[in-house]
Parts: structure tokens; C-alpha cells; sequence
């Protein structure tokens, strides 16, 4: 089809790499998990005044406007009103970074501004600073549709969170795609099964009963199949979530959502 | 209809009676000692006065995601005036481990008889709200909610 | 650290009946969790909720393990004048939190 030197390889290569393995949910099948929640639980996540995320916003802003570490910077010094500097950050990580040659996630992405912008001590993942900062920034990519970037640089990573998708893992010997691609809406265990798209992180989840990031949610599905979680922050965690990203392409942002 | 507060209290037990044994969750010991839990609450805002069927409202949905956060309404029918509202509105549950869930004191100033919160349910069964008014009868209405639970849990990591 | 988000109408007219949201950040340990090893995790829970409208109390209430986490009390009042409308939870552990808000009323 196309003129260009070794075309056809691309284009085997562009057939391999975007049609979908006979498993993948059909783009126009997509649902967020949204769409699997009781009416009340999605009345928690549409109203600002009740939604508890609100709660982890509102310190994220203030906190963005808090002078820190041996430089004195406040993330607004550099990055002004994130209602316009941050809209559409959440969006496409994670993203490639240059220095470290491969894809950070969001909220290494803050670590690595406050630890080397703003010279203070890395923030804790799943702590209250990091998790308040990412979903204010989170925040401001409301409605947008879900864009990471693929191309040559990231491309391998994506496909090494592919695999791992598709990897049959843990004492149960399950693959994530085992449950969220061939069996979603099916019951598990009284509740259903959702596509596990990550369009509403950080999340506050029912079940945690506060706010917690991708990786936490990814670590239950780890125990939830008795394999081994990564810790947080793993190379591996952060290519899934590429992964899951790329999977979840233009769907509607919702951070912060409310899950059961 | 009026039903004395023996004849609620034994309704109350027999929908708690046939939910026990159409969903035999509870250990039968524990489930009793959180039924005379919930009749001594009771007993403790109501004394002997009796308590009708009637009035209040109580809004949750008949199955929920988790039980950890369950969006409760009350509402109570009441002028709200000096002479004829809702002085408290209370919230009990049978199946958790302790029957109290929240209290609340209005006054004519409220302008509505109307609360509205989150609760958590340990399990499927019934909630009880009870509206205390200003001449000193007490009126009830109770729903049955299915509690529901999560996959992919935390739990099994120490 | 932001403790509470309290909603309350900016303006209303004179005998208006408004609607108040309030949404607390505490974790409300009920004090029957275990942890994994079989450790009682000791009670932590707001305990009392009380709203007062330019001094004089609206509302009040009193507070269970029973509620969830962050709990989400909304309530009515009339609105009577201009003023403030203040909101003071306390629990166990000495904790005290309140919050203001403010109203027009024409």
C-alpha cells in the first residue's frame, strides 16, 4: 500500500502492533467502569460537593501553591494556574522521559520536579502529598480523552506491558486479560466485572475508603490472583499502565472517580 | 395503623427472622446478641412509648456496591413549626456490631425534617429510622439492603 | 490540610428553606477491624457534628462507628438573616475541626 521503503513491514509491524489480539474489547465496546457502577455510587463521583476525592483536590491545591525544598519553589512558581499549565498532563502519561530513557508515570513525574526542581525529599507513593498532588493535576485533564504517546521510544515498553497483560501469572494462574477482556460484565463473586480501564485514577475507592493511584489498584488485582505484587514505582508497573493507558485511547478522563 | 412497641419490636424480629434464614450469613449466636443490641438502643430512645409505621421515609438503595460507604436519606413529614416538628431523627442497623448509626436534633428551625449521609452495612439486612417529635410519639420506617462486596481485595499481604 | 468542604447557599431570600452539604475528612476506624496479624485497630471516630447560624445551634449530632469514612452529613435550616453559619465536629482522640460559611440573606 504504501510507497515508502519497507512499507509492507510497517505496515505487518502497524497490523501487529494495533489490531487488536483476538481477545481485545473493540474500541466501540469500550465502557469505563463508570458504566458497571450502582446509581448511587456514580451520584458519588458526578457531584463535586460529595465526591471525597474532592478532599485530596483541594489539599493537591494547596499544596501546589506551597514554597518547597532548598530551592523555595512552589509548583505554581514555575507552572502558574495548573487549571491551564496541567490540562491535559494526566492525559497522556505515562510519558517518555529523555533523561531516564523510558516512561514515567504521574506521580513520578511530581517526584522527579520535586526532588530535582524543587530540591526537597522525594514525596512517599500512596502518601498523603503525592496522592493530593496527583489528583489535583489529574483533575484538570477532566473530560479529556485518555492520549498517551506511542511512538518508537515507547513503543517497547508498551509491548512489554502488552505481554504482561496477556502473561498468565499468580497461584490462580491468571492473565488480566482472562478476566477483563474475554469476561467482562460476567460476576465475580457477587460484583461484575469490569474492562479495567484506568480512567478515573487517582481514584477514591469504596473499598479502601480513601484515595489511592493506579498502582495500589493494580497491586490488589496482583494479590487478587495470589501473585506477587511489584513495589510501587517498578519499571514493570509503570509499562502496564502504559499499556492499560494505550488500551483506555480516547476514552473520558473522570479522575478523580469513585469506585466501589 | 398503630402498633404498640411490642408489636413493632416483634415485626422487626420476624423480617429479621426470615432474612436470617433466607440468607444465613451470621453465626446464629452473634446474630441474636446484635438483635438484643438493637432492641436495647431502641429501648433506650423510645422507652415504653410505642412507635408507629408511618411518617419518615427512609431512602437507600435495595442493593449497594460496598458496604462501606451505603448514601442513607431520611425524610419526615412535619410542619416543622414551634408547636409541631421533629425533634431528633435516629438511625439504627441489625447486623452491624453495634446497632447505633447517627442521632440527629432538629428543631422548627430546620425548615425540613431531611438528613441525609453515608453509612456502612456490614451485611445485607435491615435499617431502622426513627423520628421523635415534638409531642413525644415516635414514628418509623425500615428498608432491607443487600450489601454487596468488591473483587481484588487487599487483604492477603501482611 | 483541608479537613471539610462545607456547601451552603451564598445568597437566599428571607424564610427560604436551603440545603446544607457538608463532607468531613476522617477515617472513622470503627475499632472492630483487626489487622492482619489479629490486633484490634483502635477506635477512631468523629463523634459529634454540631452546625450553629450566626451563635445559635440548628443542628446537631451524635456520631457512630456506622458511618463511612468521610462522612457526608446534609441538612436543612431556614435561612433567617445574613451571617455565618459555623460547623465543629469533635472525636475521639481530642479531635476538633470547624468550619465557616457565610450568607446573604435579602
Amino acid at each position: 500500500m504504501s510507497a515508502r521503503p519497507g512499507g509492507w513491514l510497517a505496515a505487518v509491524a502497524c497490523i501487529l502492533l494495533s489490531c487488536p489480539v483476538t481477545a481485545e474489547i473493540p474500541l466501540a465496546e469500550r465502557r469505563s467502569g463508570y458504566e458497571f457502577m450502582g446509581r448511587e455510587t456514580r451520584a458519588m463521583q458526578d457531584d463535586d460537593v460529595v465526591n471525597p476525592g474532592m478532599l485530596w483536590v483541594l489539599d493537591g491545591e494547596a499544596l501546589w501553591n506551597r514554597k518547597s525544598g532548598a530551592a523555595g519553589r512552589a509548583c505554581a512558581d514555575c507552572h502558574g494556574h495548573a487549571r491551564a499549565s496541567m490540562k491535559g498532563v494526566a492525559a497522556r502519561h505515562p510519558a517518555f522521559d529523555a533523561a531516564r530513557g523510558r516512561p514515567v508515570n504521574l506521580e513520578q513525574r511530581i517526584n522527579l520536579c520535586h526532588t530535582e526542581r524543587q530540591g526537597a525529599a522525594a514525596l512517599a507513593f500512596e502518601g498523603r502529598e503525592l496522592l493530593a498532588l496527583t489528583a489535583y493535576v489529574a483533575r484538570q485533564s477532566r473530560g479529556m480523552p485518555v492520549a498517551p504517546v506511542i511512538d518508537e521510544r515507547t513503543k517497547p515498553f508498551l509491548e512489554a506491558g502488552r505481554e504482561a497483560f496477556f502473561r498468565r501469572q499468580g497461584q490462580l494462574n491468571l492473565a488480566c486479560t482472562q478476566c477483563h477482556d474475554e469476561r467482562w460484565g460476567k460476576k465475580l463473586a457477587g460484583s461484575q466485572i469490569p474492562q479495567a480501564h484506568p480512567t478515573g485514577y487517582p481514584l477514591y475507592r469504596l473499598e479502601w475508603q480513601g484515595l489511592g493511584s493506579l498502582q495500589r489498584r493494580l497491586r490488589n488485582c496482583f494479590i487478587g490472583v495470589r501473585a506477587e505484587p511489584y513495589a510501587y514505582g517498578a519499571p514493570e508497573f509503570v509499562e502496564l499502565e502504559l499499556y492499560l493507558m494505550w488500551r483506555a485511547r480516547g476514552m473520558k478522563l473522570e479522575a478523580p472517580a469513585v469506585r466501589p | 395503623m398503630t402498633t404498640t412497641r411490642r408489636q413493632f419490636l416483634l415485626l422487626a424480629g420476624a423480617s429479621i427472622g426470615a432474612a436470617t434464614t433466607a440468607r444465613a450469613q451470621l453465626d446464629p449466636n452473634v446474630a441474636a446478641q446484635r438483635k438484643a443490641a438493637l432492641d436495647a438502643a431502641l429501648r433506650k430512645v423510645v422507652g415504653d412509648a410505642p412507635v408507629r409505621r408511618g411518617r419518615v421515609k427512609l431512602d437507600l438503595p435495595p442493593l449497594i456496591d460496598n458496604g462501606n460507604s451505603v448514601p442513607l436519606a431520611v425524610a419526615v413529614e412535619s410542619p416543622m413549626t414551634a408547636a409541631d416538628h421533629v425533634r431528633a431523627i435516629h438511625v439504627f442497623t441489625e447486623k452491624n456490631p453495634q446497632p447505633n448509626v447517627v442521632s440527629a436534633h432538629l428543631g422548627p428551625r430546620a425548615g425540613r425534617a431531611r438528613l441525609a449521609t453515608r453509612i456502612r452495612l456490614a451485611d445485607t439486612g435491615t435499617v431502622i429510622a426513627i423520628a421523635q417529635m415534638s409531642d413525644g410519639s415516635f414514628w418509623s420506617d425500615s428498608a432491607e439492603v443487600v450489601v454487596t462486596l468488591s473483587a481484588c481485595l487487599e487483604e492477603g499481604l501482611i | 490540610m483541608v479537613n471539610a468542604i462545607v456547601n451552603v447557599p451564598a445568597q437566599a431570600k428571607r424564610g427560604e428553606v436551603i440545603e446544607i452539604r457538608t463532607l468531613a475528612r476522617h477515617v472513622m476506624e470503627t475499632g472492630f477491624r483487626r489487622t492482619q496479624l489479629g490486633e484490634l485497630i483502635p477506635r477512631d471516630i468523629l463523634t459529634s457534628f454540631v452546625c450553629t447560624y450566626n451563635g445559635t445551634e440548628i443542628f446537631r449530632a451524635e456520631l457512630h462507628p456506622a458511618l463511612a469514612a468521610n462522612p457526608l452529613l446534609t441538612f436543612t435550616t431556614v435561612a433567617t438573616e445574613t451571617g455565618t453559619i459555623a460547623f465543629r465536629w469533635t472525636g475521639d482522640n481530642g479531635f476538633a475541626v470547624t468550619e465557616t460559611a457565610t450568607i446573604t440573606v435579602t
